[in-house]
């Protein structure tokens, strides 16, 4: 049967009844409706047994779990209880993740403006396919190279000249460690490489070829064209810079095996440090007393997500800022 | 409309097979015995093992999972494994909520300190004082005095110290800091013995025993600290470690051996809290433990002393158990040393069978191995 004779076919059955249809319709509606509803009781429950599991640890500290800087779960005197504060969490989680990104999305960019604006067809599909499958890499696989491989080489090779160079400022001061702030920000630049040049490079592809022509049509060069293309689709990358952000906040497992994993304030970024999901992998496991320990780790893990939060919601007020300035421009 | 008749043969083909494959198991092959354990870590290479021999032998199937000590004594003590394993003894109050537990050691364990010093070959003298001051950064370069009193004849660098440790919540860090907590009062005072500690926080965190030693090999004077087995098994440098009678001892299988020997003479009985033996064998008020190695401990297999306390626990299935154990301690031990673990000494293995005749089943003794 030919796909015309097909669809006419089912098009006159349609036809035929039209009240059928309609409840059809309303049926399918409220199914695909109740489908979607489910994110909101995942995501509630979620929340739910997250801030359930660290009720005891807000109870027992309050605010100042967020400003304390001693995690002390078993302290030497038994007859004292248990001290937890995770500013040195929050400050680990904020640092690498800013390093992330300032190695990070220049690399992306370029990567996405190279494929949309000047490679050539052939050599763009390569290009393509080894940055997806950058992004396929388990992360533990990254941990494990980033322990063998990258630690070694920048320790060696790497470090001592950034110290001799830009020693003077205090973060490149100190004893230098291959588990370090830096290394695990070094990691987490390459694994956000993939999200972020993936999407703005859809971002510039979707650049109507109407701009490009005008632009080139003034006489302008390709480094002109290219910022009109990045003006352009500017929300759009915002958007993929944030999706980044959110992976490197989130990372765990290669973050834990190379930033070093030490409670630590760090000033330089040469020390070790650690992140709020890497002490969670770390202490998980075996906690299992005292119960406001587990609760403390839930607290963090609750931090971890009101951060994620936080991100996801900045980036969609700044995408919804810059399109509506698109289109203000658009309309003169 | 080809496909359709393919995609149904092959759908009836799949439900054949699998239908075939579940009667094959149900009917055509014995029901083997199976017996289900969890806890600590660091045997379970050991217990895996066993647990295949074993198979080989009678059939019997023993699936143990390592899923850390303190899982293993809670698992144990909900009743919902038929054996457990934890590294440390359970504690007073944990053997108090289950009083007719039977403790039986099985393997020695013992905790290294390993070193990356260019030029500076293995065998660093080391006394627990002198470990504690490093690990708490009071000694910061390898040429300190105190250091170097202990080694003399060594040229050691005057370098700064970078001190590795576990990040994760790890028996071998309360075996490391049981036994720097006995030794140091300062550290007893700072930094109390635990699983996880509030180490000084520029010591580089490694995950487990490889991210210890990985740290340990890449970065020049540092010290860290791991499991002995791994030591031998990896290629790194290890010190050794002053003992009480205050003989600098190398950790070797037969230095455990001997500290587990020496342990041996006040051992509680098996049906008794073990509370006291600690985290590791504190040997200090001892005779004759000149050889022992002093950061050694056991890792121990909790039965139920009484075993229908257990759901599902049949008579068949007691003497599997007891039998099993039996043998772990006994033929089981020749594979200890092929996977660098400590054979038990006869005095422990003699102790183990007094325990193991207590195991009852609904009151009788399941087992008497005369």
């Amino acid at each position: 049967m030919s796909q015309h004779k097909k669809s006419q076919n089912f098009l006159s059955k349609l036809k035929t009844n039209p009240k059928k249809r309609f409840s059809e319709d309303s049926v399918f509606r409220t199914i695909v409706a109740l489908i979607a509803c489910n994110i909101f009781i995942i995501l509630g429950l979620i929340i739910f047994k997250i801030t359930q599991g660290s009720w005891l640890s807000i109870q027992t500290y309050g605010i100042n779990f967020l400003w304390g800087t001693t995690w002390q779960p078993f302290p030497s005197n038994p007859n004292t209880p248990p001290i937890f504060g995770a500013l040195p969490l929050i400050w680990g989680t904020l640092i690498t993740s800013a390093i992330a990104l300032l190695l990070g999305v220049p690399i992306s960019l370029g990567i996405a403006l190279a494929l949309s604006e000047f490679a050539p067809k052939n050599f763009n599909y390569v290009i393509s396919f080894f940055v997806e499958l950058l992004a396929a890499i388990p992360s533990v696989i990254y941990g494990l190279w980033g322990i063998l491989v990258l630690i070694p080489f920048l320790q060696n090779d790497i470090y001592p000249h950034l110290q001799a160079v830009l020693g003077f400022l205090p973060f490149f001061q100190g004893t230098i460690r291959g588990s370090s702030v830096l290394t695990g920000g070094i990691v987490l630049a390459i694994m956000i490489i993939p999200t972020v040049s993936a999407i703005s490079r859809d971002v510039f592809a979707a650049v109507p070829n109407s701009q490009r022509e005008a632009i080139i049509a003034l006489g302008a060069t390709r480094w002109e064209k290219a910022r009109i293309v990045m003006s352009y689709g500017r929300s759009g990358v915002v958007g993929a810079i944030m999706l980044g952000l959110g992976r490197a906040v989130g990372e765990t497992m290669a973050i834990t095996m190379v930033i070093g994993n030490s409670f630590n304030m760090f000033t330089s970024l040469f020390e070790p440090g650690s992140t709020l999901a890497s002490i969670v992998a770390n202490e998980f496991t075996e906690a299992s007393s005292p119960p406001v320990y587990i609760s403390a780790l839930m607290e963090v893990g609750l931090i971890l997500f009101a951060l994620a939060i936080v991100v996801n919601a900045s980036a969609r007020l700044i995408i919804w800022r810059s399109t509506r300035k698109i289109k203000e421009v658009e309309m003169f | 409309m080809n496909y359709k008749i393919v995609a149904i043969t092959e759908a009836v083909i799949l439900i054949a097979v699998t239908a075939g494959f579940a009667v094959y198991g149900m009917y055509f092959t014995n029901q083997p015995i199976r017996l289900s354990g969890a806890g600590a870590t660091f045997p379970a290479p050991l217990i895996q093992k066993w647990s295949a021999e074993f198979k080989d032998m009678t059939e019997v199937q023993i699936n143990y999972e390592g899923i850390g000590s303190g899982g293993g004594v809670k698992q144990f003590t909900e009743k919902t494994v038929d054996f457990g394993a934890s590294d440390p003894p359970m504690k007073d109050s944990e053997f108090s909520a289950t009083p007719r537990t039977l403790h039986v050691p099985i393997t020695i364990g013992g905790v290294v300190p390993i070193y990356n010093i260019p030029g500076i070959p293995k065998g660093l003298n080391f006394s627990g004082q002198v470990l504690a001051d490093i690990f708490r950064l009071n000694i910061t370069r390898w040429s300190d005095p105190r250091i170097t009193t202990i080694n003399p004849g060594v040229t050691l660098p005057d370098a700064e110290i970078i001190v590795c440790r576990r990040s994760d919540s790890s028996g071998t860090t309360k075996v490391f800091t049981s036994f720097l907590s006995d030794e140091s009062t300062t550290w007893r005072a700072t930094y109390g013995a635990a699983n996880v500690i509030n180490w000084p926080s520029q010591t580089v965190g490694g995950k487990g025993n490889p991210g210890v030693a990985t740290a340990v090999q890449q970065n020049p004077n540092s010290i860290g600290y791991v499991e002995l087995s791994y030591a031998l098994e990896s290629n790194i440098s290890y010190g050794t470690v002053q003992n009480a009678a205050g003989k600098f001892v190398e950790p070797t299988l037969e230095t455990l051996a001997a500290a587990a020997s020496a342990v041996s003479l006040i051992l509680p009985p098996g049906d008794t809290s073990w509370a006291s033996v600690g985290s590791y064998f504190n040997l200090h008020n001892v005779e004759g433990a000149d050889n022992a190695y002093p950061i050694a401990s056991f890792s121990y297999i909790l039965v139920y002393k009484e075993l229908n306390v257990r759901s599902g626990m049949t008579l068949e299935k007691a003497k599997a158990l007891t039998w099993f154990l039996w043998w772990a301690v006994h033929d089981g031990q020749h594979y200890a040393s092929g996977l660098s673990y400590v054979p038990l000494p006869q005095a422990v293995v003699t102790h183990n069978e007094a325990t193991l005749r207590m195991i009852t089943f609904n009151g009788q003794q399941v087992n008497d191995w005369t």
